[in-house]
């Protein structure tokens, strides 16, 4: 059976610097992957290229069977890949149920009605309530999103992707910007996701990294430095080296 | 059990709070238009003319307030309505008032089109440029083509007949005034129902982010091409009123100053609402007639005062300021 998702040797070069550096990877239904890296290895980079926001200079992107490297965002979102922001991207001045009822809508095809309300949907209606449960947002369904807290918007995210029932989700650092007291929640969320749903996670949290993948991908300088298990990785000599190279920095600064 | 039900009458309230919302809006429209109609019986003319600026208003207010688009050439869509009907009277003989009003919209809509896939092109003040670009565009065109449109003398000749076969066109314009009133109501109904359908959703997003509406998987420049074209719609409606009750169509219909006006005046009454459109035609419309009866030499100034009072103190215009105070009386009381 070919892979869910599956990258092959993609390449990005700004100009004569390689950002992107033969990275392959592949995802089948229920993985859970975690791609880390020190800042500037080429995460955001790699995001962007996967989900069409750029183009890359080689390599293929194949999703569900089909090659997708030059399609665009959007039709890469119809075709089951979704993500979600590493800085949250809501409508502030709307509510997390009409959120919700946004994505489950243009899922549909019906996002383009001109008549008719969604609250007047009951499949709808009863889908909203669903996923807003389900990530404890139920009680803020009303309020605008500018008035909640950022951890509750993290969650909205999660919800918006899910809402699209993707069958890739891509999860730009889920838990970023959240304070400590509130990432178990974002753990929570993350443990109910569907178990068929490929995940490909890019996280700054090690903690939430470990508790989550069951895979994991270093990236240093656009190339991929280990694809292994999360027990491994710390192990590894290239990884540490990566890491550790830039933290002997950060102490011979202090 | 108990927890649904709480649910359902929850989501319940908000939507029966906007049905009696709707109609209390549609009520005050036809009441005071009633007063209007008694009030000022020898103005008609002035009233006919700001209903057809309202749904000029009305119509900028989807592109600007409900999906973000930055646009001083509006008027082109007022103005392609106005001299379709105009010209469909004038050298075609097609002078039923429905039937130019159908014209106006159709034509209203093919600028609408037009428009929008030149302005949407770019973004913030490119925009900006390029919608005042189209403007200027449009104007030219009927300049040239006087053999239709008049050019400078303006397109006279139009004639319209009697509304149903029954109501004919009168020199104090009640006729007018009353079809404009009937058109502005059902163009307000249909609008309400566009705004808040799930494309009045999605425009709003589009608004907010259309980065995010693009990573659901919708396209950002149809929403706002369709809105364009329904935009054309409205001010076309409006332009051939214009025709209709004026009888004449003059370049200004197609003008930069129409355009920056209207946009003026939604933003004195306050954009991302259809009331805000409707009241900031009606006040900056009023005040003009107002202040040039009373000072013909300092109008203009007076006005210019207005506007910078507005936006220092009530930044977010008439209906929008007033709407928010009502919220937080209404927060503090709950």
């Amino acid at each position: 059976m070919s892979p869910l998702f599956e990258v092959q040797n993609l390449n990005k070069s700004f100009g004569g610097l390689a950002v992107t550096n033969n990275v392959s990877l592949s995802l089948a239904a229920g993985d859970r992957l975690a791609l880390i890296g020190p800042n500037g290895a080429g995460k955001t980079t790699f995001v962007n290229l996967v989900t069409g926001n750029l183009l890359p200079s080689s390599g293929t992107v194949r999703l569900a069977g089909q090659e997708v490297t030059r399609r665009n965002a959007m039709e890469r979102v119809r075709l089951g890949l979704v993500r979600s922001f590493q800085v949250t991207r809501l409508f502030y001045e709307m509510t997390p149920e009409e959120h919700v009822a946004l994505a489950v809508l243009q899922r549909e095809g019906k996002s383009g009605r001109m008549v008719g309300r969604y609250q007047a949907m009951p499949q709808v209606m009863d889908e909203v309530r669903d996923i807003l449960h389900l990530l404890g947002l139920l009680e803020l369904s009303h309020l605008k999103v500018r008035e909640i807290a950022y951890g509750q918007q993290r969650l909205l995210e999660i919800a918006l992707a899910l809402a699209l029932r993707p069958k890739v989700l891509l999860l730009d650092e889920p838990a970023a910007g959240v304070p400590q007291s509130e990432t178990a929640r974002i753990e929570q969320a993350l443990d109910k996701l569907p178990p068929e749903l490929a995940v490909l996670m890019i996280e700054h949290d090690m903690d939430l990294v470990f508790r989550f993948a069951k895979r994991v991908i270093v990236l240093a300088a656009g190339t991929v430095i280990f694809d292994g298990s999360p027990q491994d990785v710390t192990q590894d000599a290239r990884v540490r080296e990566a890491y550790l190279g830039s933290y002997a920095n950060v102490g011979s600064a202090a | 059990m108990a927890a649904s039900m709480n649910q359902t009458l929850a989501a319940g309230a908000p939507a029966s709070r906007n049905i009696v919302g709707s109609l209390a809006g549609i009520a005050t429209i036809i009441v005071i238009g009633i007063i209007g109609y008694y009030l000022f019986p020898n103005n008609l003319a002035l009233l006919t003319r700001i209903i057809a600026i309202a749904l000029l208003v009305l119509s900028i207010d989807l592109v600007t307030g409900y999906c973000g688009v930055a646009t001083l050439g509006h008027a082109a869509l007022f103005g392609a309505g106005a001299y379709a009907a105009g010209i469909a009277s004038a050298h075609y003989g097609a002078s039923d008032p429905l039937l130019m009003t159908l014209i106006g919209a159709l034509a209203g809509a093919v600028a609408g089109l037009i428009s929008g896939l030149i302005i949407l092109r770019a973004h913030g003040l490119p925009q900006l440029v390029l919608s005042i670009a189209v403007i200027h565009l449009f104007h030219e065109a009927a300049n040239k083509a006087s053999s239709w449109t008049g050019g400078s003398d303006g397109l006279s000749g139009i004639a319209p007949t009697a509304l149903l076969g029954l109501f004919e066109f009168d020199l104090w314009g009640r006729t007018a005034y009353i079809y404009g009133l009937a058109l502005l109501l059902i163009v307000f109904v249909l609008l309400q129902l566009l705004v808040r359908s799930p494309f009045g959703m999605l425009a709003r997003g589009v608004r907010e982010d259309p980065l995010r509406i693009s990573a659901m998987g919708a396209s950002v420049q149809s929403v706002l091409l369709r809105m364009y074209v329904i935009s054309g719609v409205v001010a076309g409606i409006g332009g051939a009123l214009t025709a209709i009750s004026t009888q004449v169509v003059g370049l200004d219909s197609l003008s930069f100053t129409l355009s920056a006006e209207s946009l003026v005046m939604l933003v004195l009454g306050g954009t991302g609402s259809l009331y805000g459109a409707l009241v900031g035609t009606v006040a900056f419309m009023w005040f003009e007639d107002v202040v040039s009866a009373a000072n013909p030499f300092h109008w203009l100034t007076m006005v210019g005062a207005l506007l910078i009072a507005v936006v220092l103190f009530a930044p977010r215009g008439l209906y929008g300021t007033a709407a928010a105070l009502v919220q937080r009386v209404k927060g503090g009381r709950a």
